[in-house]
């Protein structure tokens, strides 16, 4: 049972709320303690809209505990247009159209139960565009900055 | 028919003091398509079946009626352009709702940004559990406690393995935002609700799969409720059937709203833009309302919409729309019902198995 922390993910998880570094407005997710690029303290909430495009992929087959029942199911770093890279699934897609550069948008699902008393939890998947780009949503951010994916789990 | 519903001598439309519209409205259908063919080779041998459903949305196994109706609230929320903060009250209608103690509203309404000053709670009504919410909904917006209310109805409905119901029982469902009725897409003209003791179908504590009374789901409980809900609303307002462009009831399979349309006097073309359930079987407490949002897709400014749900149990909500001139402008926003229902993808019954948890693994 991990309930406590996966109540305190789910602004995380439900909204991708994110951070901006208020001294060189890189923008992170997940948050963390420290800016990486000036090791800035100091940050502004910010909510990412979820559009973003296929940076690698992979199929798993051999699922870890808990994901047994989704596979085979692929995942995937995501360039997210505010710039993060971030870990998660694909969903709503297939293998023969699944491909690095496809552009994607997040979608809330169901990650995994706690076994079949336990809680169900839910957060970020990204699927093919569906809920279409639209134009006066322009992303008015500077060019991509670089953040490293560690902490990105989707779990 | 059986004997009509006795009526009250001066009974009225309920109508809110405030006036109320639809600030916003959303969809979600699954993408996974099981052809009602698949269900009868599988439990028959045989391909066709007698209730006019070609196929079923299925949901996959990611989904449920959380993430459904946040998918198709976020859709009524972007078509509203307004800020989540501002909704009072985010309730959900379903008789799938993933846990038994713990709401599904809370989930949805802490993902749209809705929390934390606002309603959440769960409904139960069977297949009318959402307009049983948008009946509420016009009652808090109406009377000026809340801005925004929005009103889902969303279920990945249960079918015993080899039941009849196992060749409709959709997933699916839709999103409506009430508000104020000077900023709304479609201003509602009234309301009528009906509810008698209606043993038709139901599900049991702890039980997996809902049992039915066959036959008896036809005259005594839908089309009993459905007419009188639509015609004392009709009456109540001065109307007839004439003055809808379109009318949209609760699709159980294809055949009864056809047979209380015309019941009602209405023509097979005000029925047909909001009759999905060929395509994607009863959504259950969805299937009424993604009916209303593919009509509010096409209808033009002027338009009189009248929704009819039933409820097995029994009941029935009858509510008047007029479509305004916002109504245009604002639709793009969101991804239509047909681009949903057009997003399809066919699985055979072996996998519709394991997408519903059909089979014992241990």
């Amino acid at each position: 049972m991990e309930v406590s922390r996966n109540w305190r993910l789910q602004s995380q998880r439900y909204r991708m709320e994110g951070l901006r570094c208020e001294q060189c407005g890189t923008v992170i997710f997940p948050a963390r303690a420290h800016c990486p690029q000036c090791a800035g303290e100091s940050f502004a909430s910010l909510a990412l809209r979820g559009l973003g495009e296929v940076y690698s992929f992979t199929q798993v087959h051999d699922a870890p505990a808990g994901f047994e029942h989704d596979a085979p199911f692929f995942l995937a770093l995501v360039r997210l247009d505010e710039g993060p890279l971030v870990t998660a699934q694909l969903t709503d897609v297939e293998r023969e159209t699944v491909h690095i550069g496809m552009p994607v948008e997040m979608v809330t699902r169901k990650l995994r139960e706690d076994g079949e008393r336990g809680m169900l939890v839910y957060g970020y998947k990204f699927r093919p565009l569906l809920r279409q780009r639209r134009p006066d949503e322009a992303v008015a951010l500077p060019a991509r900055v670089r953040v490293p994916a560690t902490e990105a789990v989707a779990a | 028919m059986n004997q009509p519903m006795p009526t009250q001598a001066e009974i009225k439309p309920m109508l809110p003091v405030l006036p109320v519209g639809v600030a916003g409205y959303g969809a979600y259908v699954p993408r996974f398509r099981l052809p009602a063919a698949e269900v009868a080779r599988v439990w028959t041998g045989n391909t066709g079946n007698s209730l006019a459903v070609t196929e079923k949305a299925v949901a996959g196994l990611d989904e449920d009626v959380v993430t459904m109706s946040i998918e198709a609230a976020r859709n009524a929320i972007a078509r509203a352009e307004i800020d989540p903060v501002d909704i009072r009250a985010v309730w959900v209608g379903s008789e799938s709702h993933p846990y038994a103690v713990k709401p599904t509203a809370t989930i949805v309404a802490e993902a749209i940004g809705a929390v934390p000053h606002t309603q959440a709670a769960d409904w139960q009504f069977a297949c009318k559990a959402g307009t049983e919410a948008i009946q509420a909904g016009i009652g808090l917006v109406g009377s000026g406690m809340a801005r925004y209310v929005v009103a889902i109805g969303m279920d990945t409905a249960q079918g015993r393995p080899g039941d009849a119901l196992e060749y409709t029982a959709g997933a699916g469902g839709a999103a409506i935002l009430l508000g104020p009725a000077a900023e709304s897409l479609a201003v509602i003209e009234g309301s009528h609700s009906v509810v008698t003791d209606t043993p038709d179908f139901w599900r049991r504590q702890h039980e997996r799969y809902p049992e039915h009374g066959q036959r008896f789901t036809g005259e005594p409980a839908y089309f009993r409720h459905v007419t009188t809900a639509a015609s004392e609303l009709m009456q109540g307002l001065g109307t007839t059937a004439g003055d809808y462009a379109h009318v949209v009831f609760h699709q159980p399979n294809a055949k009864f709203p056809q047979r209380a349309g015309q019941l009602l006097g209405f023509k097979p073309e005000q029925l047909e833009a909001g009759l999905l359930a060929p395509f994607i079987g009863n959504t259950y407490a969805g299937s009424a309302l993604l009916g209303l949002t593919a009509v509010f897709d096409k209808a033009a400014a002027g338009e009189r919409v009248l929704l009819v749900s039933f409820g097995s149990g029994a009941g029935s909500d009858a509510i008047a729309f007029r479509v305004t001139a916002r109504m245009q402008a604002q639709r793009d926003l969101a991804p239509s019902t047909a681009t949903y229902i057009a997003r399809r993808t066919q699985i055979d019954y072996a996998l519709y198995a394991r997408y519903r948890g059909k089979l014992a693994l241990q």
